[in-house]
């Protein structure tokens, strides 16, 4: 099986935009197509990574009207859909279609437009993933949030603060990420006196909504050679899921699909959470941050929060999480979020992070569907 | 509240055509027959259409003569702590049904409720 590369990166700006999901696709589409250097006719595989398009703006069908937008015409084209992960799920389906010889020529894009929504109905539309038992209680993602945070500082003995300073660091990576939706620096105190959303959870410790688009153009590494001098491989990718419905895990503080899903990733690659240099996680809420780290085997059980409180995962800091300010400040437009991850490692196994740099070789994103209901961990490492 | 027993003796809630390990259900529970003790609980207040505002939910563990089944729910008051003991309480209506996404005749919006005991 040949080596898997990605030979273009691109990503709109993120925020409140007057852009409905058609024209976001095709602007991280098009400006993938010109960081690559293909042309659109050379594009054989095109993934549109989205969750909800009709739900959020009466709009399907989006992979033909991007085919078609791009001039991509006669290429193969499916949605990908995977909630929140659907990002790297799309990763993921871009990565086989090149392994398994499908396609010398893969173009994924992952996009979302919420902000049209009120906060009570994107929170509504991504809430109706849940189970019935879970949905007729009124529970929505951020809850389950606060349900697993106040168990998490309650067993592990964590600080509350602990959580504020995961959306402090992230905040800050952001304030140098020019397509980030906040670029502004918020203080530990302000997290901690923002209004509560999921006790013992508050605003700061959320994503906000967000409309954006992102993409990745995927060859083999023959096929690579002809366009770049510099690429990046896939070393490793692996997904998996948890239970549907959330109560059912024996233990909230532990994602299983993190741990499977990353145990696949390792394995492939080669690598271990020790050969990692810089990871970008989903961190949709400031507990998942937490998880994640201690699930992917960067910390000990219970002791992410150590790390946070010690640095050593800021910019600077041993293990950087979230250089590109994470879905925390750059914004979390639900299929755009899994791709924008691979782009920030992309750009920083590139050298191409500009402020954001930092000396890395091998990086990591995770991304997490429902609440760990669906997982995807990818490894990238230079070529 | 009806949760499904496996012919390997665990139970969940809710019941699932194929149980944990792979066995098949053989029985029901009512859990509303039964306390539970809360593992851990948060007040939304972030709600979506047709939903109360706060939206005090725990999810709670039963013990049914000695095998554990979890249940999440809204709770009768505003807070609640770990490990205290709850009993479920019924409403006929948890959320306005068609307020929110959701397609009303989907599902079922009566259930129960979760009061301090």
């Amino acid at each position: 099986m040949e080596n898997v590369a990605i030979i273009g990166a691109s990503m709109t700006q993120f925020g409140q935009r007057d852009s409905w999901v058609r024209e976001l696709l095709a602007e991280a589409g098009t400006a993938c197509l010109d960081d690559a250097g293909v042309a659109p006719d050379a594009v054989e595989h095109l993934y549109v990574s989205n969750m909800a398009s009709g739900e959020f703006e009466g709009q399907t069908g989006v992979p033909n009207a991007l085919a078609h937008d791009l001039s991509a015409v006669p290429a193969y084209t499916a949605r990908i859909d995977q909630t929140s992960s659907s990002g790297s799920a799309g990763v993921y389906h871009a990565w086989q279609s090149v392994a398994s010889g499908s396609s010398d020529m893969t173009l994924l894009v992952g996009g979302e437009k919420m902000t049209h929504k009120t906060t009570a109905e994107a929170t509504d539309v991504i809430a109706s993933l849940t189970h019935p038992v879970e949905y007729k209680q009124g529970v929505t993602l951020p809850s389950f949030a606060g349900l697993t945070a106040r168990l998490y500082l309650d067993t592990y003995d964590a600080p509350r603060e602990s959580l504020g300073k995961v959306a402090v660091k992230n905040h800050k990576n952001g304030v140098d990420n020019p397509k980030a939706q906040f670029q502004k620096e918020v203080d530990l105190e302000t997290v901690l006196e923002s209004p509560i959303v999921a006790d013992p959870l508050r605003l700061y410790d959320f994503c906000p909504i967000t409309d954006g688009s992102a993409a990745l153009m995927f060859c083999p590494e023959s096929v690579a050679k002809e366009y770049a001098d510099d690429y990046v491989l896939v070393s490793g990718v692996g997904g998996a899921t948890d239970t549907h419905v959330v109560h059912e895990r024996a233990d909230p503080t532990t994602m299983r699909g993190v741990v499977e899903s990353s145990d696949q990733a390792y394995e492939m690659s080669g690598y271990g959470p020790d050969d990692i240099d810089v990871a970008e996680l989903h961190d949709m809420f400031t507990i998942l941050e937490f998880l994640q780290s201690e699930d992917l085997g960067f910390f000990e059980k219970g002791e992410g929060w150590k790390a946070v409180e010690e640095g050593v995962t800021d910019r600077d800091g041993e293990l950087p999480i979230n250089t590109s300010g994470g879905l925390k400040s750059k914004g979390h437009p639900l299929g755009a979020s899994g791709v924008a991850q691979a782009v920030e490692i992309y750009e920083q196994l590139q050298g191409e992070a500009g402020p954001r740099q930092v000396d890395a070789e091998v990086g990591l994103t995770c991304n997490v569907g429902g609440f760990g209901n669906c997982v995807i961990t990818t490894i990238l490492e230079q070529a | 509240m009806e949760a499904y027993r496996y012919s390997d003796g665990s139970i969940t809630y809710p019941g699932h055509d194929i149980g944990p390990d792979g066995s098949e259900p053989v029985d029901t529970v009512d859990l509303s027959e039964y306390t539970a003790e809360v593992v851990t609980w948060t007040r939304s207040t972030a709600t979506p259409p047709g939903v109360r505002a706060p939206n005090t939910l725990a999810i709670v563990e039963f013990d049914v003569d000695g095998e554990p089944v979890r249940a999440i729910g809204q709770v009768t008051t505003e807070e609640i702590e770990i490990g205290d003991k709850i009993r479920p309480v019924y409403v006929d209506e948890l959320r306005e049904p068609g307020a929110g996404i959701r397609e009303p005749e989907s599902q079922e919006w009566d259930g129960y409720r979760f009061e301090p005991v």
